[in-house]
This record gives structure tokens, C-alpha cells and sequence, in this order.
């Protein structure tokens, strides 16, 4: 008994000096980590289950999930978040695909010049494009999407200022942008892509089409799941747009988001624990879409 | 010859989007650079006829343009320098070194890389608030410091180096901090170069947690500064494309600076926003 303390602490100092440097390299960011995202992460989901408000809030089970389910501005602000998401990753991942196809047979020299000319627009921030969109898509006639629609004998549109119309020019402001990021993954995967199938496809007399349809999109399906997979997740978070070329939800909460009524909810109208179970729906559909992507690479691994 | 005949349509296709794409930018240089009266012109016309700096001039007259900017350097800069240290370090720790629960932590690191920022936003601020840290320059670094894919991506390129150089450190007597400094850091210059530039980039655009954080004007970084010009001059398309301009003019020269980190970036890294 008497020596066990000391033989304890004997190991306790080995075990210091075998681990102590690991720790120290480690707990700076670690720490970090704990405090501003494991915590908050689990702290949103209690606040979820508060009647939280500025003042402070008691548990109050699920029921403000039952008022978000209720609550037809939150209804519409998935479904906006949705329809936006959808439609533009749709758009992303097929011109990410496209142009990298029409890049690949193209020269090293070409390669460097197009990755770099399709990823010079995405340095820029969320804010200032919306800007930019919200200058092009005002409805005047002075307006430069009216102007470019007029040649063609359309509109003139009221676009951010038509409860029908403000949904659509932010979401064509988003899908009129070539995906660099993705242009970029999808080029890197086609250069390393096996020759011999392209050879015995070529012996057989198959077409460009038929190698591209049949072989290069099949192979690079790792890459379309993780681009699905990451830009799905960055249209749910759909903020910055709305906030900026609708003023925040555009007329009649036509453009709406999820991330725009939690920031709302929480910080104009200080009701933080119905904000964060909008944030626990935000997280479970993210998660959702991450689960997807896990299960499709398992499969493809099993074939 | 023929060659470059097939390959002209596909060059053309490309350039076409490629411009359509960059038109935006072009659109916010010449609204910015535009003589008031042009501005409003039906037709809009898309080459210029006249030319001025009078909307630069305004704006760094009349609102803090300048200050929001250095703000911006300094917030974005002191989290790319804390990242590229303490990344490096805990990257390194979790691709080469062996410690009790270390799965266990870089599992718990993993499994955060998914969860959108939002969702930590309102405990952040509570935390910060908690912390009395709201309306100061920690309260927007501190959880800039939080995010993982520098973890992440430094223990990816750090697991892809020989182990004999720090064996062959260690015979020579260096200490384990020696090690990381003067082996792992100088072998990881290309995924740091990577990391300081997605850092640098993340929060120079960042925008919800400045704006939730920061209230006295003074202290915004220019992407929160340049949402309220848009409640100064409302319709003013002239000033506020110039505010645009000047926010988008440095990250535009960082990018042509440091390209093909850029492009290696996206390659080791992901598409991250």
C-alpha cells in the first residue's frame, strides 16, 4: 500500500515524459476545437429543447419543433432551401463535369490557364457577388438582366422585387457561375484515370461520346458523390444571397432560407432556442446528405 | 494543323463560359468606374464611353472603407498565423506521433467537418457573451481558430512523410520541439502554403459571425461594412459597386500572387465554399 502511491506517480511522471510533447502539440488547437464547436454543437442541441429567449429559458421538450412544423414561413424556408439546392447542384455538378471533359484532351498549358480562368470568380465573397447580382438583376429598365432579356423580346422583369420571380434570379445568379472548385476536382480525377479501358475501347472503335458516357463518368463517380456531397451542404447554407440581393427574405418570404430566419429569429427577434432547433433541422439535413454520400462510397466499394 | 481546327469550338465553348463567368467582376469595375449619369443609361452599355475615379474618391471620403479593410487584415491575418502553427503542430501529432486517446480526439475533429457553421452560431454567441468577449476583435478570432480542416488537412500531407529524418533528428540529440520545428515545418511549406491561403480567404469573405459579433461600426471587416453602405446608399449602384471593387481588388491580387496554390488547394483539400 505504502508504495503504491510513489510507483503511481513514478508512472504518471514516464507517462508525462512518453506523451507530455504529444499533448502539447495537440491541446492549443484541440482546446480551441472543444470550446467554439464540440461544445456549441451539443450546447444548439440543448437550446433546441429551451424556451431560451434573452432573458434566459427552461426546458420545454420538443415543442419547438412542433411550432417550426407549424409555422408556414419556416415551411416555406426549407422548401426555398430545398428547391435551391437541388436545382443548383444540379446545375454545378453538370458544368463542373462538361467543362472539365472539354478541358482534359486539351494541352498542360491550356489546363493551367482554364483551371485558373473558371476559379478566378469564386475568390470573391458571397456579399460582394450578391451585389453585383443584385445590380444586374434590379428590375429597371436600366437593369442589365432585363436589357439582355429585351434583346430576346422578354420582360421587362420585376425579378427581386416580384414575390414569383425573386426566388428564381437568385437562383440563377448562382447557377451562372461556372463551379471552379468542382471544374478543378473533376479535371484532377480525369488525369488519373486507368488508359487501358480508353485503349481496349479504342480496339473496339467506340465513339468520344460512348468513352465519355460509358467510361469516364462511371469511373469518376467518387468525385460527383463528394462534390454532390459538399456542395449540397453549402447550398443549405443559402444566406449571404438572400440577405443581400432580397433584402432578407425578399416580398412575402419569397426567398426565405433556413440560415436567414435562424439569424432573424435569434438575432433580430432574440428567440434562441426556436433559432437553434431551425439550426438542429439545418444540421440533420446536413447530416443526412453526408450519410448518403458514406453508404454510396460502401456500396461502391462491395461492386 | 487539324488539330488545332477540332480544338477551336472547344476553345471558344470554354472562353465563352469562362467570360460569362468573370462578367459579373467585369460588371462591378465598370458600374464602379462610371460617371454617375452613365450609370442609369437604357440601354446599360457594356463598353464604356467615359471613365472616372470620382465613385473612389467619394467613397474613401465618406465611409470607413479603410478601416473596415485594415480590420479585415488583421482579423483574417492573426487566425491564418494561429492556424498555420497550431494546425501544424496538432497535424503532426496526429499523423506521426502515438498518445492515449488520440483516435478518439481525431475522431471527434472528423465527425465535426460536416456540421455547418450556422449551427454553432447561436452557442458561440452565447459563449462569447458568457466570456465578455462580444464587440471585440478576440470575440470574431477566437472561434476562427475553432474550425477543423486545417487539422485535417495538415495530418493528411504530414502522414505522407518519411519517418527516417526525425529518427535521424533525434540520434543527433534534437528535442521533440526541434523536430517539429526544424523538420516537420519546413517539409509541410507546400500544405502550409495551401492552408495560409484558404485561411486567409475564408475570413477575409466571412460575414454571419462578424456580423452577429461585432456592433460598433468601427470594428467591422469590410464584407459586414459593405452590407450596411448597401443601407447608406440604398439605389446608389455607383458607390456601391466601388465598395464591392475595393473589397474584391486584394483578394483578386492574392489570388494571382499565389495561383497555383490555389489550384493545389482545391486538389489536396476540397472544394471549400
Amino acid at each position: 500500500m505504502a508504495t503504491a502511491a510513489p510507483r503511481r506517480r513514478r508512472s504518471l511522471a514516464a507517462a508525462l515524459r512518453r506523451y507530455g510533447w504529444s499533448y502539447l502539440f495537440v491541446l492549443p488547437t484541440f482546446s480551441l476545437f472543444v470550446v467554439f464547436t464540440l461544445l456549441p454543437v451539443v450546447q444548439g442541441l440543448v437550446l433546441s429543447l429551451q424556451n431560451a429567449r434573452v432573458t434566459g429559458g427552461e426546458f420545454i421538450g420538443l415543442a419547438n419543433f412542433e411550432t417550426l412544423a407549424a409555422d408556414p414561413v419556416f415551411v416555406q424556408a426549407v422548401g426555398n432551401t430545398i428547391l435551391y439546392a437541388t436545382v443548383v447542384v444540379a446545375a454545378q455538378i453538370t458544368l463542373a463535369l462538361v467543362v472539365a471533359s472539354l478541358i482534359q484532351p486539351l494541352g498542360t498549358q491550356a489546363h493551367v490557364f482554364y483551371r485558373a480562368l473558371f476559379y478566378l470568380p469564386l475568390v470573391n465573397s458571397a456579399i460582394l457577388v450578391a451585389m453585383v447580382w443584385r445590380w444586374i438583376f434590379n428590375a429597371n429598365p436600366f437593369g442589365l438582366a432585363n436589357t439582355a432579356l429585351g434583346v430576346i423580346g422578354l420582360g421587362p422583369f420585376l425579378w427581386i422585387g416580384s414575390s414569383d420571380q425573386a426566388l428564381i434570379a437568385v437562383i440563377l445568379s448562382a447557377v451562372l457561375t461556372i463551379p471552379g472548385g468542382g471544374v478543378v476536382l473533376y479535371s484532377a480525377a480525369m488525369g488519373s484515370l486507368p488508359r487501358e479501358l480508353y485503349e481496349a475501347a479504342d480496339l473496339d472503335g467506340a465513339s468520344w461520346f460512348s468513352k465519355w458516357r460509358h467510361i469516364t463518368v462511371p469511373l469518376l463517380r467518387p468525385t460527383t458523390l463528394y462534390l454532390l456531397v459538399i456542395y449540397t451542404i453549402l447550398a443549405f447554407q443559402l444566406f449571404e444571397r438572400v440577405y443581400i440581393m432580397t433584402n432578407g427574405g425578399g416580398p412575402n418570404n419569397a426567398t426565405i432560407t433556413i440560415v436567414q430566419l435562424i439569424y432573424s429569429t435569434a438575432f433580430q427577434f432574440g428567440r434562441y432556442g426556436l433559432a437553434s432547433a431551425m439550426a438542429v433541422v439545418l444540421f440533420v439535413m446536413a447530416l443526412g446528405v453526408a450519410l448518403v454520400q458514406f453508404r454510396s462510397l460502401r456500396s461502391d466499394v462491395e461492386y | 494543323m487539324s488539330n488545332i481546327r477540332q480544338r477551336l469550338p472547344v476553345h471558344i465553348v470554354l472562353l465563352v463560359a469562362g467570360g460569362l463567368s468573370l462578367f459579373p467582376l467585369y460588371w462591378l469595375f465598370l458600374t464602379s468606374l462610371s460617371p454617375t449619369q452613365y450609370v442609369v443609361r437604357v440601354p446599360p452599355e457594356i463598353v464604356p464611353r467615359e471613365l472616372t475615379t470620382a465613385n473612389y474618391v467619394r467613397l474613401f471620403e465618406t465611409t470607413p472603407i479603410v478601416r473596415w479593410l485594415f480590420n479585415t487584415v488583421v482579423i483574417a491575418g492573426v487566425i491564418t498565423a494561429f492556424h498555420l502553427l497550431f494546425d501544424s503542430m496538432a497535424g503532426y501529432a496526429f499523423a506521426k506521433r502515438r498518445f492515449p486517446g488520440k483516435n478518439v480526439m481525431f475522431w471527434l475533429v472528423v465527425s465535426t467537418l460536416t456540421v455547418p457553421a450556422q449551427v454553432t452560431l447561436i452557442p458561440v454567441f452565447f459563449i462569447l457573451r458568457f466570456l465578455g468577449l462580444l464587440d471585440t476583435y478576440p470575440g470574431v478570432i477566437l472561434p476562427g481558430l475553432a474550425d477543423v480542416f486545417g487539422i485535417f488537412l495538415m495530418k493528411q500531407f504530414i502522414q505522407t512523410l518519411p519517418t527516417e529524418l526525425e529518427h535521424a533528428a533525434r540520434v543527433d540529440g534534437a528535442s521533440e520541439w526541434q523536430v517539429y520545428r526544424h523538420v516537420i515545418v519546413p517539409l509541410s511549406r507546400p500544405a502550409l502554403a495551401v492552408l495560409a491561403i484558404f485561411t486567409f480567404q475564408r475570413y477575409w469573405n466571412a460575414f454571419i459571425f462578424p456580423l452577429v459579433i461585432l456592433h460598433d461600426p468601427s470594428k467591422y471587416p469590410v464584407q459586414v461594412g459593405l452590407a450596411t453602405l448597401q443601407g447608406e446608399f440604398n439605389t446608389d449602384y455607383g458607390m456601391l459597386m466601388t465598395g464591392a471593387a475595393v473589397a474584391a481588388i486584394p483578394m483578386i491580387a492574392v489570388f494571382f500572387a499565389f495561383q497555383r496554390h490555389f489550384i493545389e488547394g482545391i486538389r489536396i483539400g476540397g472544394v471549400k465554399g
